[in-house]
Formats: C-alpha cells, structure tokens, sequence
C-alpha cells in the first residue's frame, strides 16, 4: 500500500488511542481533586502535566491541566487536538478507511466542539471514551486484515503502552499525593480484572505489577507491547517490504519488553520513574523506525523555471 | 429570577437546611448558593440525568414486578463535622454493645444473671437461635457489618430508632449516589471538601479475611445470595464485584466433611468466609426451614466446627429485636460503663404493668411497630390510621403485647428535595454503616440517607415510595489528613522534569494546496 495512505492509519490509531486515554487519565485526575479533601492541588497537577509533556512554568491548577490537556485545540496532545488530528488522518486516507469510519471520527470531531457535549466535563470525557471504543469496534468490524488494518493496530498498541507508561509516571512524579494505584488500575478499567486475579492481595505492590505487567489485560504495558511486537511480525510476513527481523522498532520494544519480563519486579518498582522514561523513549524510537522503515520522505522534486 | 426557595415551607419538623428565622444553616451554604444561581429547570434536568445513569448502570429496584432507577434526589444532604463526630462515635458505642451482648447471649449469659435483661425478653424473640449457641466466631466478632437507622427529632438531635444487624442493606447506594452526584455538583465539590466513602470495598474486605477460621492465612471469601429475583441483587453483585470476590448461590456450594466448597473449572474449592445476604431462616434446611431452596445445607455445622465463618454471624436478629432496641441504652451503661452517646426515641414496652393500657388508650397518638418487622411493614401510625385500623390495632396489641413496641411520633428532620418542579421539604433518617474487623468499628463516612418522597409521609422504605439522598460529611476545615502508615512522598514541585512530549508524525511535505484549489477553479469555469 501507499506509505502515505499506511502513515494516515498509524497515525489514526495513535491519535484515536490518544484521545481516549486522555480522557481516562484525566477523568481519574479529576475524581481524585473532588474526592479527596487532602489532596494537595499544585503537586498532583504539576506531576500530571509533567508526564503528559509539558513544561511546567510556576504553580499550576486544575484549570490548566483541562486547558493543556482536555481542551486546547492548537496541540494533538490534548483530548480535542486528538481528535481533530486523528479526523484529519482520517480525512487523508479515506480510499482506505471503511466509510463506517469515516463517518465514526467525524462524528466525533463535529460533536466534539459543541458546546453541549463540553457543558458537564466528567460526561464529556465519558463520551470521548464512548467513541473512541466506537471507532475501534467499526474498524474490527469493517476493515480487513490486510497492512491497512495492521498500520492501525500497531499505531494503537504503541499509543497504548506510551500512555500507560505515562500514567505510571504521572503517579510516581505525585509520590503518595497521587492517585493511589487502586485509582490507576480504574482508570484503565482494570480493577475489576485485578480484584479477580488478586483476590484480597491488593497491596500497591500488586497493582503495580498487574499494571507493568499482566500479559492478559489489554491496558498493561506488557500487552501493549506484545501487541506491537506481533503487528510488526504481520507487517514483516507479509513480505511487502524487504527486510529482517533484526528491525530496529522491533529491536526497541523487544527490549524494553524483556527488560519488564525478565527483572525482578522489584528492581522495576523502585526504579519506576526511569523505567516508564525508558519505556517511553522505547516507544519514540519505535516510532520513528517505523517512519523511517515504511512511511519513507523522499526529497522533494520540483521542477524550477530558470 | 424567582428564588427555588419562593414557596418553601418549614413545618414542626427540624428543617436540616434552613433555620427557623429562614437562613440557610453553615453546613448548607455552598449548596444553598448554589441553588440560588440555578433554577429549577436546572435541577430537573440534573434529576433526569442522574436517572438515566442509574437505569443504564442498572441501578434498580423492583416496584411491582417492573424495573426501576432506584430513586436519588438530586439535592444533597449535608452533615457537619461537629454532628457527624457525634454520630461515629455514637454508632461504634452502639455496635461494640451489641457485639458484647450477642456473645453474652450465645455465651454465659452474664446479662440475665444481672438482671438487666430479663432472660425471656431474648428468648422470646423472633431472631434468637438455640443453634447459634456454642459457636465462637474465630475473631469474636458477629456483627461484622451493621446498619445502624438514625433520626433527628424537632430539637435536631440524633437519636437511634433502630440496630441492623443481620443483612443490612443499601451500601451499594451510598457510594453509586457519591459517583452520579459528582457530575451535577462539580462546582460545589470543588469548594467544599467531603470525607471519601469509596474506601468501604476494601475495609470490608479486609474484616470478612481478618474473620477467616484459625489458620487460613489467605482465606476465600464469598458473597452469597439468594439470587437474582431477589430484590437487593443489584447490592450482592455490586458487593462482590467491589471485593473481587465470587457472587455465590446455594446450589454452587456444597458441604460436607464439616466444610465448604464451591464448584468451579478448575474443581472443588474450599470457602472460608462467607458473606451470606441470606436471611437465617433460609441459610441452611438442615437447621431451619427445611424447605428453603435459597442455602446449602450443612452450613451451620461447617460454622460450628470452626471451618467457615458466616457473615454475620447466626442469630444475630437476638440483638436487633425492637423490645430488645429498649434495653440498649442500659446494655450500654452495662457493658462500657459509658453513658450512650446517641439516645433512643422513647418507647413502651407493652409487658410492662400499666404501659399496655395506656398505649390503647392513646393509640391515636403513637407508632406501633413489630418488634421484627422491616421494610417498614405492619408499623401504624395512629394521627394518620383510619378508626378501623385503630381498632384492629388494640385487638393486635392486647394479644400479642411482646410482638409489639409503641413510640410518640417523632417528626423526622426535613431535607430541601426536588419534587416535581419546586423544591420541598421532605423527611429524612440516615443509616450509617459500620464495619468491625475485630481491632476496631470503622463507620463509613455519612451512610444512607433515605428520603420520604410524598409530601408529610414519614415513612422512607424504599418499598412504600421512599428515595434517598447523597450524604456528604464536611471534612474539618484546614484539617491535616490522617497520618498515613507510611510517611508520603511529596515531590517539590520545582523539582518536576517533564517527560518527553508526546509523538507526532514529522513535519508535512510542502503542501500542493494552492494548485489544488487552482486546478478545482479551473475546473469550474
């Protein structure tokens, strides 16, 4: 397929999964200000801000972190640039997406701006996570599973395990004034999974691990992993571009991935924030392998009139 | 803009949001402002979206065979800290004394040999059990989790109009309101700082493990229920999916050799603690009534042998038996050597001499309730009780004096609530929820409030067209937090670097925007 028409997709899937946990990551935020008489406004803001990206210049409120990272239109970063960016993919590759798609983004995209869908904020961000599972069901169920398909799912797992290393360090920034851990796995609809598996040990300790580790919930960054890894596998067998296994987005994640599966988990936990960094920056470099490997920018040739 | 206050009426009861002289009382200041800016229309449109939710959560209850959103008044009610201090420690006084009281009733029986509770006032009792006698719970606890009904009179005084604590109910609602009222009130909860309820999963959890038999270390607790045409499904499934535990019925468990299992996948496994929301009579056919499809049979009998531990425990309903309710304030003096924090409503007692006599002669004036009843069912009350119903009442009672107690009518406190499109005053009780592990009585913060909806009704089951509210507890203003077992981390702000912000794709080729819009002009000439 055409690299401009697989970059659309990946970049879709990112910016769709962006949008949603956006939304995930802040609606726990927000819970925890209005539930927790003690939590201290500045330092829980500030840590959260500072793991989604941004620089923080002085003391800081809730008020910032919805502009920054709900409601600022000129970033992707935030919940409606998200969507904007991922509708625009969308827009750009339309021969490709199913127009069940289509249709599905740029719903969102429209109503995303009207002032009824933002009057109540928590419904807002219920919504965005709504259409977000929305867009992904179309897609499992109209697109086939040919590198199109593949470009999004592996924009989408590595967008996942980018975010869930995020919200893990949002929490390790906070120290015990965060959300606690509990709070985390909720925030990824994981608690209940967890309460099942732990059954009764639910220690920090544990949810922590559940978290990094769980190879059975789709939010953990272990899953997420796996699953870019097995999408960069697809893309590779299909022969459609020549190459090795030795690729280097393959290389970044397999590492990271081993480096969770195989230390004990507790080296990761004491060493949680520069862990998620490097999880992070494994997600980066991944990406842009990937750029580099399938979405290739030639030199632009223009004809110059003497 | 009209005042939503316009046309509200303050009756002979205690109004909890505005005072006699027609000022919003402190603890309702923020909400009172905020009603104030916003009219009716607003509410009604809160009121509405808090019901969808809770159809869609399936939040429900069953009226008469149909499904309905479990009634949530949009407005909430609000308890100091000075009052609600009162009330926690009033609460863990009361469930401390009935814990002393079961385990001297299915124990020596202290109490009687005292003379201050007369032995047959128990034994009479609906809720007493011959076979719960002899069996230790292994961390001496019974009640594991009570639901204590409060009330507050004219003068604003909470007083206890009843102990729970067989299968109390309508936690599940106390934290599902907390969660629907946060999109409505965002505002006011950003002024006001409340006292968290979400930690109740958990504490409860940890109470049913610290109950486990005697040498299990990682104990399987379970939820048990009747099943899903019962009417408080909803809370047994909310219960367990809270805890991450198994949601049980009678025909998934079975007993032999003096010990539980259920059947899972993966074969038989051993239960340790179960959370039964089973009334007694249906727990076990072997002991009780045999024609009870809802338990498992050998229950009790895995209970005595010290193998599994009932949540509550067997006979608990010794306790909570209205006549008994009488002697609490002296089974209190009794067992603490301390004065009751929270009164009781006066009643009589109809075996005492004389008391029968005067409630039929002032029958018209008073409550009469069952001693076992619940729901609110079989309670009269004499101001708004037809002569025949009166008349019948005196046949009843003068039959059956120890069935019965009777109270003067209290006029429960009134809360604002949306009824229709104005609000009203309408009456209130509160039933805290306490939870003991064996070290201490914890009280979840606030509890259930439930609420009268039809104007003057004093009853507020939800069974006779009773709703409830939100509780908020107002934290201490500027208070420190409760020290944490550990000391926290707090980052210094200053000392934050942020990550690396998020990917985006590198910077676009040079667009061709310009001749693709020429060539479309083009094209429309």
């Amino acid at each position: 397929m055409l690299s401009r028409l697989a970059e659309s997709l990946y970049w879709t899937g990112r910016y769709v999964e962006r949008a949603e946990d956006t939304a995930r990551i802040l609606d726990v935020y927000l819970s925890l200000l209005l539930d927790d008489p003690w939590a201290p406004e500045g330092v829980v803001c500030a840590s959260l801000l500072a793991a989604m990206g941004h620089d923080i210049e002085g003391p800081v409120d809730t008020s910032d972190v919805m502009h920054k990272l709900a409601w600022d239109t000129s970033r992707p970063s935030s919940v409606v640039g998200a969507i904007a960016a991922a509708r625009e993919n969308s827009r750009t590759s339309r021969e490709i997406v199913s127009t069940e798609m289509w249709e599905s983004i740029n719903v969102t995209w429209h109503e995303s701006a009207s002032p009824g869908r933002r009057a109540n904020t928590h419904a807002f961000l219920s919504w965005v996570r709504e259409r977000a599972a929305a867009f992904s069901g179309v897609a499992d169920g109209t697109l086939s599973r040919d590198e199109a398909y593949q470009f999004l799912v592996l924009g989408r797992a590595i967008e996942r395990t980018d975010m869930t290393a995020r919200l893990v360090a949002a929490r390790a920034l906070a120290g015990d004034v965060g959300p606690s851990w509990i709070t985390l796995l909720q925030s990824c609809g994981a608690y209940s999974a967890f309460l099942r598996q732990a059954q009764g040990a639910i220690g920090d300790r544990e949810a922590i691990e559940f978290l990094l580790l769980d190879p059975l919930f789709p939010r953990t960054l272990m899953s997420g992993l796996t699953r870019a890894v097995a999408s960069l596998d697809e893309l590779e067998n299909r022969g459609g571009v020549s190459g090795t296994r030795g690729d280097e987005a393959y290389r970044a994640l397999g590492a990271i991935r081993s480096e969770l599966e195989f230390s004990p988990i507790a080296d990761l936990i004491e060493d949680i924030y520069p862990l998620m960094e490097r999880v992070q920056a494994a997600c980066s470099a991944a990406d842009e392998a990937i750029g580099r490997r399938y979405f290739p920018r030639g030199l632009v040739t223009a004809w110059m009139a003497s | 803009m009209a005042d939503v206050f316009d046309n509200y009426r303050l009756g002979a009861a205690w109004d909890e949001m505005i005072s006699a002289d027609g000022t919003p009382r402190p603890a309702y200041r923020a909400v009172h402002e905020a009603l104030q800016r916003s009219g009716a229309a607003e509410l009604r449109a809160g009121q509405d979206a808090l019901s969808r939710s809770y159809l869609n959560q399936g939040i429900t209850f069953d009226f008469d065979g149909e499904e309905r959103p479990f009634p949530t008044d949009i407005l909430p009610r609000v308890i100091d800290d000075a009052s609600w201090q009162t009330i926690e420690k009033g609460v863990k006084q009361r469930v401390k004394t009935l814990e002393l009281f079961l385990a001297d009733v299915y124990g020596k029986g202290q109490v009687f040999k005292d003379e201050v509770v007369p032995r047959a006032a128990v034994t009479s009792g609906k809720g007493f059990y011959r076979q719960a006698a002899g069996i230790e719970p292994p961390n001496g606890v019974r009640v594991h989790i009570a639901g204590i009904d409060l009330i507050r009179d004219e003068q604003g005084t909470f007083r206890v109009l009843e102990d729970n604590v067989r299968v109390p109910s309508g936690v599940s609602y106390v934290l599902a309101n907390r969660g629907a009222m946060r999109n409505h009130w965002a505002d006011v909860l950003g002024k006001v700082r409340l006292r968290p309820v979400n930690q109740y999963p958990q504490r409860l959890l940890a109470a049913l493990r610290a109950a486990a038999p005697r040498g299990v270390t990682d104990p399987c607790v379970v939820v048990l229920t009747p099943g899903v045409y019962n009417g408080a499904y909803f809370e047994h499934a909310w219960v367990a999916r809270a805890m991450g535990v198994e949601l049980v019925e009678g025909r998934d468990l079975l007993c032999s050799g003096g010990t539980v299992r259920m059947r899972s996948t993966h074969g038989e496994r051993r239960v340790d603690v179960i959370y039964r929301r089973i009334d007694d009579d249906f727990l076990d056919p072997v002991q009780f009534r045999a024609d009870s499809m809802l338990g498992c049979p050998g229950l009790l009998t895995a209970a005595r042998a010290g193998n599994v531990t009932l949540a509550n425990a067997v006979g608990n309903g010794a306790a909570d038996d209205k006549l008994i309710y009488t002697y609490m304030p002296d089974l209190v003096r009794y067992y603490l050597n301390e004065e009751p924090v929270l009164p009781n409503v006066d009643t009589w007692r109809l075996e005492d001499p004389g008391a029968l006599e005067e409630v039929l002669d002032r029958l018209e004036e008073l409550v009469v309730k069952p001693v076992d009843g619940a729901g609110g069912k079989g309670l009269i009350i004499g101001p708004q009780a037809s002569r025949a119903e009166l008349d019948q009442m005196r046949i009843t009672l003068a039959a059956d004096p120890r069935g019965w107690i009777a109270q003067p009518v209290v006029q429960l406190s009134t809360v604002p609530t949306l009824a229709g499109d104005t609000i009203a005053p309408r009456h209130v009780d509160l039933r805290p929820f306490a939870v003991n592990d064996g070290d201490d009585v914890w009280v979840l913060p606030g509890g259930l409030t439930r609420v009268a909806l039809r104007e003057g009704s004093l009853v507020v089951n939800s069974s006779q067209g009773g709703g409830s509210k939100d509780t908020w507890v107002l934290a201490p203003e500027n208070t420190v937090p409760p020290p944490p077992a550990v000391a926290p981390t707090v980052p210094e702000p200053e000392s934050i670097t942020p990550m690396r912000a998020p990917d985006v794709p590198p910077p676009d080729l040079p667009t061709h925007q310009p001749q693709e819009l020429q060539q479309q002009q083009v094209r429309a000439c």
